[in-house]
């Protein structure tokens, strides 16, 4: 009864801190623009299935998207796991969801073996990152502190799971000991539970105890700490794809507010007509984070500062200062500084910087060929090129700023209809002369 | 051999006529004006005679699709091109449109629509690849069997509306020898033109996107760049003429290569 109490009280605080931290991050998101709305549930359905659990986009790169995959299950396997070790410390019993038989065996026998495949791979992840110069996870963005989080969160995984295997090899060894009925297969932990060999009954019940309360609390812990860690991906990039944009890549999203002036300058009297109440004056574009959508800053809470987006970035590799990375990693980092500000005093706060200068420069937004490679990439689905875009958008159009040459462009595509600057009249030269042979012809 | 010249139908004249023909070839502002993709238009002209296709251009009337303006922020010169670009083919009745720009046919086809542009929109590659299926068009490798093709990626076909399969195939019945770049399909490197870089200087940087391309390209070994866009061609061109490989290697448009083996 006592360790239910505390069982109980160790969760509550947990939900709590987690409670505040949702709050938090509710009222963000409170703060962005509509982006659209989320129908055709069956096929968010299917490229959830395809490519969050699937991981089809992981093995773009073979070796480590394999690796990742196998952590990826391996969690998945695991939180049923967590489920069950909830339900034990609040109702007092141990491995209540043995009543499944089969299917608990299956669950822990693979649990059991996924603990160890994640682990060893966790190891080979902190010895790249440690020991091995990889340049995906270098960059003006990665500073130290995104390194350290990377470790921080690495190291607390492998913790998780070496405690996993400590609890799973102590439950083994005492009902060995105790002669009584094993729930769950345990490929792994029977071999190691030998060690125990020497050990008394109450040993291996002590050893149990605290494997168990190690491993709950870690994740308890661990929990807590992914919202403010880039590993926040672990919650959030399995909704983020679900919320996927399911239009062609190839696709810019239409601003309503700019087809509603240009009509009503192309005729005025309908135009007139058809518009509604008096529309608050929205600005043209994105210049500061209240500016982005719902979907971008959920993409930029999933993101997980892997690279592959950077790497794969023609800008990137031929030495300019975009990197698509940045850019979805400068959003939520705005968000953390001007969102508080933003909740607190209204939308009228203001910080004297913006999302647009003070974190991303002209000059990265301006080398975007709009390749579309980083969010082809992107194993979650983010969408780097429409922030760029998007604040392309409020340079031209709210501070008429673009490199020279794009503005004779502009001028040249409303004068006469090109982007250079030639006579519509000349359009059909190319016609005047072609030949076929004449044989062809018969 | 003899040549005899054709003429391009063209909308005004065919519709003034009261005939309305199924296509209309939407030549794009580089196939107007910009001298070396002007002949690009010209073979796929000859393609659709060749195909005795029932199809007109507008000529005087095509203007800007607003793409540059658009993926450079101006989205109020897009909506004024793209209206005003709707208008027009309500007024000739147009329900399909082929395009040989990969610029052209993306913000048609997905872009468009949103300004309530009722159309179907046709990349001219997998137009001839149906054309191929249906024995309509016929092509081998008599010409080209002895040249080693590889094919550049153009992002608004690709990644953007992924058009993989169909230049592949148009090109592995032309030549035994279509070889791969390194980073092809939905890897391929952008040829650094798109997002309105075509029109500007690069950014600083330590390399140009076009030379980074051409070298994957020359990796392969291959004597013709095949390309399917009239800004990667700007680019694959500059990129050989960089490298001083002009003497071995080509960049030739996909409908350029049909012409060559249709010996057309």
């Amino acid at each position: 009864m006592q360790k239910q109490i505390i069982f109980l009280i160790v969760l509550l605080l947990t939900l709590g801190v987690f409670t505040y931290t949702s709050i938090r991050i509710a009222r963000f998101f409170r703060l962005t623009k509509p982006a659209f709305r989320v129908r055709n549930t069956g096929k968010r359905i299917s490229e959830t299935m395809k490519v969050a659990f699937g991981q089809s986009k992981m093995f773009r790169l073979p070796v480590v998207g394999t690796m990742h995959a196998l952590v990826f299950w391996g969690f998945c396997v695991i939180l049923i796991g967590s489920v069950e070790m909830i339900i034990d410390g609040l109702a007092g019993t141990e491995r209540v969801l043995k009543v499944l038989g089969v299917v608990y065996d299956i669950i822990i026998a693979s649990g059991d073996i996924f603990a160890l495949v994640v682990a060893v791979f966790i190891i080979a992840f902190l010895v790249r990152r440690l020991f091995l110069h990889i340049q995906r996870f270098e960059g003006s963005e990665m500073k130290r502190a995104s390194h350290i989080d990377a470790n921080i969160a690495l190291t607390l995984i492998l913790l998780l799971m070496l405690s996993l295997l400590g609890m799973n090899t102590a439950y083994y060894a005492s009902v060995e000991v105790k002669g009584a009925e094993l729930a769950g297969i345990y490929p792994v932990s029977s071999l190691i539970a030998p060690v125990y060999a020497d050990s008394s009954p109450e040993t291996i019940h002590l050893q149990h105890e605290i494997y168990w309360w190690l491993h709950i609390v870690l994740i308890f812990i661990f929990a807590n700490i992914l919202p403010y860690s880039k590993h926040f991906h672990v919650f959030m990039s399995i909704p983020n794809v679900f919320l996927s944009r399911l239009w062609p890549l190839g696709k810019m999203i239409n601003m309503d507010n700019i087809t509603r002036e240009v009509k009503m300058m192309m005729d005025p009297e309908t135009a007139f007509s058809e518009a509604t109440d008096e529309a608050p004056i929205e600005r043209f574009g994105v210049k500061d984070i209240e500016d982005i959508t719902w979907k971008n800053y959920l993409d930029s809470l999933s993101c997980t500062q892997c690279g592959r987006c950077t790497a794969v970035c023609p800008a990137n590799i031929t030495g300019k200062k975009l990197s698509p990375r940045k850019i979805i990693m400068d959003m939520r980092s705005r968000m953390n500084d001007k969102g508080p500000g933003l909740v607190r005093n209204g939308s009228e706060y203001n910080d004297s910087k913006s999302l647009l200068n003070d974190y991303i420069s002209k000059e990265e937004l301006w080398a975007c060929t709009t390749c579309n490679a980083c969010a082809k990439e992107c194993p979650i689905n983010i969408n780097h090129p429409e922030v760029i875009l998007g604040m392309r958008r409020y340079m031209v159009m709210e501070e008429g700023d673009a490199p020279g040459e794009v503005k004779a462009v502009f001028n040249n595509i409303e004068n006469n209809g090109a982007p250079w600057q030639y006579s519509s009249e000349d359009r059909l030269l190319w016609a005047d002369n072609i030949e076929v042979s004449i044989n062809e012809q018969e | 051999m003899e040549k005899k010249k054709i003429d391009v139908p063209v909308m005004a004249e065919l519709f003034s006529k009261g005939k309305k023909p199924e296509y209309l070839f939407w030549v794009g502002c580089a196939g107007a004006f910009d001298d070396r993709y002007k002949k690009v238009a010209a073979a796929f002209a000859k393609i659709l005679k060749h195909l005795d296709i029932s199809y007109a251009v507008l000529g005087k009337e095509e203007t800007c699709t607003g793409d540059p303006a658009r993926r450079a922020g101006n989205e109020m010169v897009y909506q004024m091109q793209a209206l005003q670009n709707i208008e027009l083919f309500k007024t000739y009745e147009i329900k399909k449109v082929i395009t040989i720009c990969p610029h052209c046919y993306n913000i048609f086809k997905n872009e468009y629509p949103d300004l309530g542009a009722d159309f179907e929109v046709i990349n001219y590659l997998s137009f001839l690849a149906d054309m191929l299926h249906e024995k309509k068009l016929k092509l081998d490798n008599s010409v080209l069997h002895d040249r080693i093709i590889t094919y550049h990626d153009p992002c608004y076909l690709g990644r953007g509306n992924d058009i993989y399969d169909e230049p592949r195939e148009l090109l592995a019945t032309m030549t035994p020898a279509l070889r791969e770049m390194k980073r092809n399909r939905s890897n391929a490197l952008c040829c650094g033109a798109g997002g309105a870089q075509m029109f500007k200087e690069a950014e600083k940087g330590d390399k140009e996107v076009f030379i980074e391309r051409t070298e994957d390209a020359i990796d392969t070994g291959a004597d013709i760049i095949a390309s399917a866009c009239p800004f990667c061609m700007t680019m694959m061109t500059d990129g050989i003429k960089y490298k001083n490989r002009e003497d071995e290697m080509h960049n030739l448009d996909i409908a350029e290569l049909i012409v060559k083996a249709l010996k057309i």
